[in-house]
């Protein structure tokens, strides 16, 4: 499983992102510039979180004009796979790969803090078994307020797209556990083919004892796990 | 010419802006208040005339640049001379 992670300029965890898949998976991994228009084979390409183009029009509205969007958007439509954190997450909402949107938090607060998540079964690849029922990962972003619209919202739940709801103490996904006001407490989502994944928290941020958690350890593994069930699906 | 675009929330979509604003005018007594939403202006001076290939340009790049139709609305005035 050999990862691309993307920089865009104004990217801040694609050092990160590479650490985490390179040194503590201990994965083949680069670093891909966006103006490069090949991803040099790469199974898995994460767009990573910062503020690519400074946040500029809308978060992500900029980015998913550049050349290596081209080539992700080809690797996407041959079912390979690609994972969007943070800012990575609204970069591929603009570029239509991923539904909905991601505005400004209610609180118009920027929230850094760690998290807590329910896992939802979102398929072969994502569920509680592989990933764990509860997580708890850091999260920091001012504009991930998640928006779709009633019939877009019944699709991602027919489809079981969502992967995991922010959640309170207890582990249920109530408004109090809610940080940034998304619809039905949505904390990330994958397409309906099962390949795209996108997340507000910060897998690469725990993975690590000096982090708040270990937990995306599991999420990291279960996404670079060669997809033997989802590839059928 | 010059194009002003005018980009704003869709009606349905929260907008925690707007409404911080609101409240805020609300709190300094500015009468009948029911709702603000901001959005955002972007002012374009360019040399073209107003025809519909223009007008059909500038659709495509509200649509897919300047605006995200998934949240958001867009409209533009088109001003003659550079006034």
């Amino acid at each position: 499983m050999k990862i691309a992670v993307l920089q865009f300029p104004g990217s801040n965890c694609d050092q990160d992102a590479f650490h985490a898949f390179a040194d503590a998976l201990g994965l083949p991994a680069e670093i891909v510039w966006h103006k490069t228009t090949s991803l040099g084979g790469a199974d898995l390409v994460v767009v990573p979180g910062g503020f690519s183009f400074g946040d500029y029009l809308r978060c992500g509205a900029i980015a998913r004009f550049s050349p290596v969007m081209e080539a992700l958007r080809e690797h996407a439509a041959n079912g390979g796979r690609v994972l969007g954190i943070c800012n990575g997450f609204q970069i591929l909402c603009e570029a239509g790969l991923l539904p909905g949107a991601l505005v400004r938090n209610r609180t118009l607060e920027f929230r850094c803090l760690t998290s807590n998540l329910v896992v939802e079964d979102a398929g072969p690849d994502w569920n509680p078994q592989t990933v764990g029922q509860r997580l708890r990962l850091p999260i920091a972003h001012g504009e991930g307020n998640y928006r779709i619209d009633d019939k877009g919202l019944a699709k991602l739940k027919a489809n079981q797209q969502i992967l995991f709801r922010y959640a309170d103490a207890e582990g249920n996904p109530t408004p109090q556990g809610n940080p940034n006001g998304s619809v039905d407490n949505i904390a990330g989502i994958r397409n309906e083919a099962g390949n795209v994944f996108g997340m507000m928290p910060h897998p690469e941020r725990a993975v690590e004892r000096i982090h708040p958690s270990l937990d995306g350890l599991a999420v990291l593994r279960a996404l670079t796990t060669p997809a033997a069930a989802g590839a059928s699906s | 010419m010059k194009v002003t675009v005018f980009v704003t929330p869709k009606k349905n979509v929260l907008d925690p802006q707007g409404a911080a604003v609101g409240h805020a005018m609300a709190s300094h007594g500015f009468p009948s208040l029911k709702q603000a939403r901001v959005g955002k202006t972007i002012e374009i001076d360019l040399e073209a005339g107003d025809t519909p290939e223009f007008r059909a340009s500038l659709d495509k790049i509200c649509q897919e640049l300047l605006s995200n139709p998934v949240i958001e609305d867009y409209r533009y005035e088109i001003s003659e001379a550079g006034a």
